[in-house]
């Protein structure tokens, strides 16, 4: 089942010093994301803060059953990503397989279900540039009067972007999955040898951490009056 | 081992958590709350992060180092977004 | 299921492999491919020192086509569009593709893991990744600044850059964003070996202040580079899509992008200059034989300078069009940050003082900077007063300014390392005549060049024009004639370095009689470096227990 070499790399004095390191130089990457992800965040909170009724207005319009599902799909994850982790320390191979395999499951349904939104979307007239009509928002009051088609034009920019740099993630996430399933298949993956799960795995939460946060920021800012804004 | 095992029952509870802060931040958001609901689903979204950081990522049993580079990344995205905020927020003060 | 099984191997440190004599790093194996897929930190920093030094060329050629151009008023040499992709040029492959890569990659990849006394980086296949990763941005860029060019300048500002230049900004784009990932790799794996691997006895306070430095600037690097990441991929969206978040037509604020693109820009200067004060803080104790004066001011002023350089950033902006308020507070801040660098430069010179003085090639790199480095910081405190950036803002004022900073500074500083640590890096001594040569011709080169542009910045001639008003005709001149004198000094280090590698004196392991561990190893030294690991006892300069003598 395991082959028979070290699994201690030559510059390290021992096994506690290496799992440290990795574990820290994963942080150390995700603390980048969150720099990637903030400069992106602090734009549409500058946005935000100037064109409020807009914003609402065009998030209103967002799927906030896909947005909610999708969320529920991505914690889901994060659970399988952590019983898997579990289940190497102990080594319980077959849970490995099983809780990385549902992982992948539902990393894909996320993604499966995003790709299903922006087609929706794209029917909706909701893409700048590609499918939008902006006499469609003319008609639209916020709370001091029409909305601007092209501020809500400038909202759907960031809906795009940050739930498109989030989906690319996602999918470097899933090749990452994928390669720990080859690596679990190969009996690589035992109580001794844990930490490229566990790191994988720390990089799978962290995108669900975003994916958090994208949640009420985009989708949840509009629906309290979703119901006055006359669509 | 370095680290303490988690137990699945840790795992199964937070995971509870989460999605009942879930589905509170979507009905809030159907109530009128005014200028308050942005600062309430991230407040909520900071909860439930901090859920993940802390116990699906091993955060709690992790090394001084690991929170140094998070607390880091955090404190740096508050300067870009307060010194950035501080000319947005106050250019409406000015009048030509 | 199936109950726990325990698989795994029971964790034994790697047996040394046993080394013939004279065998070293360089010679362990010869061929492409062991160069091309090694893992030692070592060999990666030659490999960054062969790439880094193409780069600084070409973009060295930009320059010299430019200050050519501007011997004359009315700019015969290139037509303005030319003149445009050039300046574009020069600024891009001199700050991502030189600047900031350079001490990094090529010194503290070779010292960082001698001066903790570990084996190699933390990650070390992470660290070759790293170069393959700069090396094919750079190629990118290359390509797309010769087959086309850029003119938007190397600030890429909005809206020219993400909706009205019909240049190659895509392609350049990318090849910065791709390096940009090396850089932060780099940055990672210096903070990651820093914390966790330290030889037992090496403390924080007992690391010498090179690494420091290097933590310092990592931690700029970790941190700031993935904000520029966002600000290229946003003008990228709106070149791609026709549609984007600096579009005022949306609502949309051009100077949004210059908020993100300087929250990583002005920091980046001080992941240029930060490692070159790393090396000042060596050779001057090292020249001076004498402890550094006031570790722990010159420790918490690199951290400082760290820190307080993120607070900065809109210096850049002043007539961009922020908010006056935003402004005064970034004045504020910039005032600020100019104290850790300037107790950097009290610290240095107590250290000289009443020292034993040697006059050898690092230090006379070192005295350039300290000098020229002063120069430029103190011109960079009349910048942060409003009124004067105000008149002098995208002048040559600003122009001299940086230049005295990045290449009286920084470059001079590198000189000054690479001089320092080639005996060790290559096993040979180097000319010493040519190499005191080189210092001061590109000491009396660089005064040439630009201490005449704080002059026509300050009467007004503006940058990024390939024309001037006549009445800056003589001291245009000047400033070229300087540039070619300093051309002849970087390029005289390539011959002499170059006959070092093939007829260079022996250098043996201390030919400086330098205190730190790296100079505990031969030179060039063995793969892993350590026959043992070593354990620190002491502080990082305890001159007063080495002997005086200088052994050769």
């Amino acid at each position: 089942m395991s082959t028979n070499h070290s699994i201690l790399a030559h510059h390290f004095a021992d096994l506690d010093q290496q799992r440290e390191t990795e574990t820290f130089g994963m942080w150390l990457f995700l603390s980048t994301e969150i720099l990637i992800f903030g400069a992106v965040f602090t734009c549409y909170t500058v946005y935000r803060l100037r064109y409020p009724h807009d914003f609402e207005a065009a998030s209103a319009k967002l799927n906030v059953l896909i947005g909610s599902i999708n969320t529920i799909v991505l914690l889901s994850s994060s659970l399988t990503m952590a019983l898997s982790v579990h289940a190497t320390r102990v080594g319980r191979q077959q849970m490995l397989l099983t809780c990385l395999l549902l992982t992948i499951l539902l990393g894909g349904t996320f993604l499966g279900l995003k790709v299903l939104e922006y087609y929706k979307d794209y029917k909706d007239n909701l893409v700048p540039v590609l499918a939008f009509k902006p006499e469609e928002w003319t008609q639209v009051q916020g709370e001091q009067g029409p909305v601007q088609p092209q501020r809500v034009e400038l909202m759907l920019v960031f809906y795009y972007v940050m739930t498109g740099l989030h989906a690319v993630h996602m999918i470097v996430g899933m090749g990452l999955l994928i390669w720990l399933v080859v690596e679990a298949r190969k009996g690589l993956l035992t109580t001794v040898r844990y930490m490229p799960v566990e790191v994988v795995g720390l990089y799978w939460h962290f995108v669900d951490i975003v994916w958090i946060f994208l949640l009420p920021l985009l989708y949840l800012t509009g629906t309290h009056h979703a119901a006055d804004l006359h669509f | 081992m370095s680290e303490p095992i988690t137990p699945t029952r840790t795992y199964y509870s937070v995971f509870a958590a989460l999605i009942a802060l879930t589905l509170v931040t979507v009905a809030v958001s159907f109530v009128e709350l005014g200028a308050w609901h942005t600062t309430v689903g991230v407040l909520i979204g900071v909860v439930k992060a901090s859920l993940v950081g802390l116990f699906f990522m091993h955060l709690l049993h992790s090394s001084k180092a690991s929170w140094l580079a998070v607390l880091a990344g955090l404190f740096w995205l508050s300067i870009l977004m307060a010194l950035t905020l501080s000319d947005y927020l106050t250019r409406p003060l000015l009048q030509y | 299921m199936s109950s726990a099984i325990t698989t795994g191997f029971v964790p034994q440190a790697k047996p040394r492999p046993p080394r013939a004599p004279g065998e070293n790093y360089l010679n362990v194996a010869i061929g492409v491919k062991s160069w091309l897929f090694t893992t030692d930190h070592k060999r990666i920093a030659i490999l960054y020192l062969v790439t880094v030094t193409i780069l600084f060329f070409l973009g060295g050629a930009a320059a010299t086509v430019i200050r050519l151009n501007l011997m004359t008023p009315t700019g015969d040499l290139v037509p303005a569009d030319t003149y445009n992709k050039l300046f574009s040029a020069h600024g891009i492959i001199m700050v991502w593709f030189f600047l900031v890569p350079v001490i990094p990659t090529v010194l503290g990849n070779f010292l960082v893991p001698m001066m903790i006394g570990a084996r190699d980086l933390a990650f070390p296949k992470i660290n070759l990744l790293s170069w393959y990763i700069f090396t094919i941005g750079a190629v990118i860029t290359l390509w797309a600044l010769i087959a086309g060019g850029v003119d938007t300048g190397w600030t890429f500002y909005t809206p020219f850059s993400s909706k009205y230049a019909r240049t190659n900004v895509m392609p350049t784009m990318i090849g910065i964003f791709i390096s940009g990932f090396s850089s932060i790799l780099t940055g990672l794996n210096f903070i990651a070996t820093m914390h966790t691997m330290r030889a037992p006895g090496l403390t924080w306070w007992r690391m010498p202040l090179f690494l420091w430095a290097h933590y310092a600037a990592s931690v700029i690097l970790v941190l700031a580079t993935p904000v520029l990441a966002m600000a290229l991929i946003l003008v990228g969206v709106e070149r791609a899509w026709g549609i984007g978040i600096f579009d005022p037509e949306l609502g949309g604020d051009p100077v949004l992008f210059q908020h993100l693109f300087w929250f990583y820009s002005h920091p980046v200067v001080y992941i240029m200059v930060l490692p070159s004060m790393g090396i000042i803080s060596e050779v001057v104790t090292c020249f001076s034989r004498k402890p550094i004066f006031g570790y722990v001011f010159i420790m918490w002023s690199s951290v400082g300078i760290a820190v307080l350089g993120f607070l900065v950033w809109a210096h850049h902006m002043f007539v961009a069009g922020q908010s006056v308020y935003s402004a005064m507070i970034f004045s504020a801040l910039s005032y600020l940050v100019a104290v850790p660098s300037a107790i950097k430069v009290f610290n240095w010179t107590a250290t000289l003082y009443k020292g034993s003085i040697s006059f050898e090639t690092p230090l006379l790199f070192a005295l350039g900077f300290i000098a020229l480095f002063t120069m430029g910081g103190l011109t960079g405190l009349f910048l942060a007063a409003l009124g004067v950036d105000m008149h002098v803002h995208d002048t040559y004022f600003i122009i001299a300014h940086f230049h005295f900073i990045m290449v009286g500074g920084s470059v001079m500083g590198y000189m000054g390392g690479l001089h320092y640590w080639w005996p060790k890096m290559t096993g040979r001594m180097y000319s010493d005549f040519l190499s005191k040569l080189a210092a001061l011709i590109i000491f009396v080169g660089f005064i040439l060049t630009f201490l005449p542009q704080f002059v026509l910045g300050y009467l007004g001639m503006p940058r990024r024009y390939h024309v001037y008003p006549p009445e800056f005709q003589v001291l245009n001149v000047m400033s070229s004639a300087g540039a070619s004198i300093l051309a002849v000094g970087y390029v005289l280090p390539l011959f002499y370095l170059f006959w070092s590698l093939y007829a260079g004196k022996p250098a043996g392991p201390n030919p400086w009689g330098a205190t730190g561990l790296e100079w505990q190893t031969p030179s060039p030294p063995p793969t892993h470096n350590f026959d043992e690991s070593p354990i620190v006892t002491t502080g990082p300069y305890e001159y007063s227990v080495e002997e005086s003598e200088i052994v050769h």
